[in-house]
């Protein structure tokens, strides 16, 4: 079984039923996707599966036909991707053990949604837990994301 | 051998003992100092100043014993250290470094005790700085009650003031010159040619500690009471941060763990046929109260931990809610009177004038649900046994490694990891020791021992559940009486029991929240009765303030409303603490409190003094056709000083929406002795629909620092409580809310 993952293709050996969290954490050693919940609840293992936020706890290996990105594909810590850059800007992160899945949550959303409103965040990002409480911050760090991804002037 | 000097232990004592504006540091004179634990084992070329501060040619490393669970600490710790070390704090490294109980906690115990914090009396600060002493003594390494930058805030900036005082004589050593003449900035000292050396290539001079530091001034601070950017932020905004959940060694293997979830009933066999020929599974090692399934990926060895069959044995406690519940309620008796420390006039009299009311309220049991789950790393060589895990206790988890498993405290190394939340979970280690029996019969192999979430909800040490029982009385527009009596088992009394030690005394955390109130009620009691023993409990996010402060505030209100009396108005005429007067005369101005806010909407405040912080929160909430919708949040703190203003908005904001999301719609019910909420859909807490804006502000009117970790957590539901009765005629007196009304 083959999956590319950021853009490199690997080869496994493993029960088409493992879930792609699993196979990224333990199997590729991948590790910016979290395990919060098991059951697409929390939305830390948030993945991109061609451009779609996914719960990659809750996807068996053996049904991911398209290219995964994950949150060390989206950006790096010296290039890092607009979504990110507003994150750091806004000091979102408290634990940050949601963040990676939050980020992927938000970049796949404002690229169907660039002009949001309030209460279109609030839908789309609902799915994802933050224990800590750092939602105001999102928020703020969603519209600052938003205005850089359409060209505004900040 | 060539580190700092031959730095002698004596040498740091007298480093240590350094003077702080002129004033010297109260607890040295009890007691002896204790060893630099980094002067073991430091290799050629580095050197170890002070416990805080290690240097080697290639960098400065900047020791943050108080563990990082989110909220800041390990950045907070290094720019105190850094501001007098003159390090750029982008260029230092951070280290947990190991247990020692040179990394005591002074205030912790300090401010634990039956002393309420706005007590400035002889008996109450004599008390305080025993506290301090005691620290000290038992070694406290522990990171919680909202103490790390109150305990870091001088002895961190003397840390750094002494390393930088000793690389300038160092240097002035190397070139002749006089100390005095030289500056230091960025990791250089600076010479009067304009010429500069290194830190790094000072570390390998000898040299005697200086004894003697003068702190630098306020206006002189770089990092200091402006906002920083976290030392973790980019790694935690890029996926780049590693977790303990995220460690990796050559040869790991993955573990997961089965206990019994009636707590404590152990286990009385069990079948693993299945779970042994199950892909990927090395092995199946019984641990008490139930089995390790240890497998080459952690999700195989989850699967095959299903496939375990169990004979579990009973649950030492009331199988059902409901006979829980009896038993609380059956604890308010003289026999199982606990404290009594506020009884100020009389409060029997005074409840048979004026117009009287009684009500009960009730608090469930909570979670803490970190989103990391529960794990560690642990191997074991035959001797040594190396520990990689988040914990808030590692001095007592050496200690208890020790008891349970015989393996000398000389031989246990723990490297503390950052963690995905705490909110207190890991004061406790039993899922460390669980670690640690699988290791124990796998040696040389490092072993990672993942709870799944069910296993980590169904095995937290929740916040007690609690009834309050509520009597006052209220004459001509104020209150004259307020008796308040609290049931709860005993937070204190658990805990300690896990560390093999009794509790003596009263248990503060039955009342706190309550009791230490800076109120002038005429007639004013607050007495806490000791429930036995249901299930092990642990302390959650603010401890007994948590949901006392839903208690006292709640019926506050309704005395206030019985009264005909504003409450912002009666709060202010019965405070006798000038700080707290101010907090809640801000909170007023920043709600416009007393406007008019039309209608279906109401507003609710509370008042609580938690950690030393008076804290004052003013919710607005709207009555919609489909249920309350939470507007605004308006938060004063009185702090002392705000040493990172951005982390203090965070910590602020993130305590109201942990309380408030809790308070809304988290319980944890026992059913057939088992907690019936084993993931986050039957645990949802805060989610961003939900979550309304909130403002805080900071008052730095008092003279100690502290810590805001915590203290905006208990006011909160009470406030959320009391606007629901503004804007509804609803009183709620038990959590979680949404038993009692929907929430949009």
């Amino acid at each position: 079984m083959k999956i590319i993952v950021n853009g490199i293709e690997h080869t496994l050996s493993v029960e088409p039923e493992m879930p792609l969290l699993w196979v990224l954490r333990d199997e590729l050693g991948i590790t910016g996707p979290k395990y919060g919940c098991g059951i697409a609840q929390c939305g830390a293992c948030s993945v991109m599966i061609d451009g779609r936020a996914t719960r990659s706890c809750s996807v068996p290996i053996g049904q991911v036909d398209a290219p995964v990105t994950t949150i060390e594909g989206l950006g790096a810590p010296d290039a890092l991707h607009v979504v990110q850059e507003a994150w750091i800007a806004h000091q979102v992160a408290q634990c940050g053990y949601c963040q990676a899945g939050q980020i992927m949550a938000a970049t796949a959303f404002l690229a169907k949604t660039p002009d949001p409103t309030d209460d279109q965040i609030d839908a789309a990002m609902s799915a994802n837990l933050c224990r800590c409480g750092t939602y105001p911050r999102i928020r703020a760090a969603m519209k600052t994301a938003a205005a850089a991804l359409r060209g505004d002037a900040a | 051998m060539s580190r700092i000097g031959t730095i002698t232990r004596r040498t740091f004592m007298v480093g240590t003992a350094a003077i702080s504006g002129g004033i010297a540091l109260g607890f040295y004179a009890y007691k002896e100092p204790i060893d630099n634990p980094l002067l073991d084992g430091l290799g050629a070329g580095e050197a170890a100043i002070t416990p805080y501060v290690k240097i080697d040619q290639n960098g400065v490393t900047i020791i943050t014993p108080r563990a990082d669970s989110g909220q800041g600490a390990y950045s907070v710790q290094a720019a105190l250290v850094a501001e007098e070390l003159d390090v750029d704090l982008g260029a230092i490294t951070i280290d947990p470094g190991v247990p020692s109980a040179a990394y005591f906690n002074g205030k912790v115990i300090a401010e634990g005790l039956p002393f309420a914090s706005t007590d400035m009396g002889t008996l109450a600060k004599g008390a305080r700085s025993m506290g301090q002493v005691l620290g000290k003594i038992m070694g406290v390494q522990v990171t919680g009650g909202s103490s790390t930058v109150a305990d870091a805030y001088e002895k961190l900036r003397i840390a750094g003031a002494v390393a930088r005082e000793t690389l300038k004589q160092v240097a002035a050593d190397k070139t002749g010159l006089a100390a005095d003449v030289l500056r230091t900035q960025d990791g250089r000292v600076l010479l009067p040619d304009g010429t500069s050396i290194a830190y790094t290539a000072l570390a390998a001079s000898k040299v005697e500690p200086i004894s003697k530091v003068t702190l630098r001034d306020q206006s002189d601070w770089r990092y200091l009471t402006k906002s920083m950017q976290r030392i973790d932020m980019v790694q935690k905004s890029t996926g780049t941060l590693t977790y303990g959940i995220d460690l990796r060694f050559d040869g790991m293997v993955f573990a997961t763990v089965r206990t019994n979830p009636r707590l404590g009933g152990g286990v009385r066999g069990f079948d693993a046929i299945d779970a042994r020929a199950a892909r990927g599974v090395i092995d199946v090692i019984p641990v008490t109260g139930g089995a390790a399934v240890v497998a080459d990926n952690t999700w195989r060895a989850f699967r095959a931990a299903d496939m375990i069959e169990f004979d579990w044995g009973d649950a030492p406690y009331p199988h059902e809610q409901a006979d829980m519940w009896d038993t609380v309620s059956q604890s308010f008796t003289k026999a199982h009177q606990d404290s009594q420390f506020k009884d100020t006039g009389d409060v029997d009299a005074a409840l048979t004038t004026g117009e009287t009311l009684s009500a009960e309220y009730r608090i469930p049991y909570l979670g803490h649900a970190p989103l990391e789950p529960l794990n560690a790393v642990v191997k074991y060589d035959g001797t040594r046994l190396d520990v990689w895990t988040g914990t808030q206790i590692p001095l007592f988890m050496v200690g208890n490694i020790e008891r349970l498993h015989g393996i000398s405290a000389d031989n246990i190394h723990i490297q503390n990891q950052y963690m995905g939340g705490s909110f207190g979970r890991r004061l406790e280690d039993d899922y460390v020791q669980q670690a640690v029996e699988i290791a124990l019969s796998m040696p040389n192999v490092p072993i990672k021992m993942t709870w799944s979430r069910e296993e980590d909800m169904t095995h937290d040490f929740p916040r007690p559940m609690q009834i309050a029982r509520a009597s006052g009385a209220v004459e001509n527009g104020a209150v004259t009486a307020f008796d308040l009596a609290i049931a709860a088992a005993s937070t204190t009394a658990s805990q300690m029991s896990r560390i093999g030690q009794p509790a003596f005394g009263p248990d503060v955390a039955i009342v706190a929240g309550a009791w230490d109130q800076p109120l002038a009620i005429p007639n004013y009691r607050v007495t806490g009765y000791r429930a036995p023993a249901l299930v092990p409990v642990s302390s959650w996010r603010s401890v007994g303030a948590s949901g006392n402060a839903f208690f006292h505030n709640g019926f506050l209100d309704e005395l206030f409303h019985k009264a005909g009396a504003d409450p912002l108005e009666e709060l202010l005429r019965l405070c006798d603490h000038d700080l707290s007067r101010k907090v809640l005369q801000a909170v007023g101005e920043m709600s416009d409190w007393g406007t008019p806010l039309g209608a279906n909407r109401g507003r609710g405040i509370a008042f609580t003094v938690a950690f030393g912080v008076p804290t004052a929160e003013v919710v607005t909430v709207t009555n919609t056709p489909q249920g309350i919708k939470i507007d605004e949040v308006f938060v004063a703190a009185e702090v002392g000083k705000v040493i990172d203003p951005v982390n203090f908005q965070n910590q602020a904001e993130g305590g109201v929406i942990w309380a408030l999301g809790h308070a809304m719609n988290c319980e944890v019910t026992f059913a057939d002795g088992m907690a019936e909420q084993t993931n986050f859909h039957a645990y949802e807490a805060m989610r961003m629909y939900q979550t309304p804006k909130v403002t805080v502000r900071a008052l730095e009117n008092g003279p100690d620092v502290r810590g805001i970790g915590e203290p905006t957590v208990p006011p909160a539901a009470p406030a959320l409580a009391n606007a629901i009765y503004a804007a509804t005629g609803l009183r709620i007196r038990e959590m979680p809310m949404n038993k009692h009304i929907d929430f949009v």
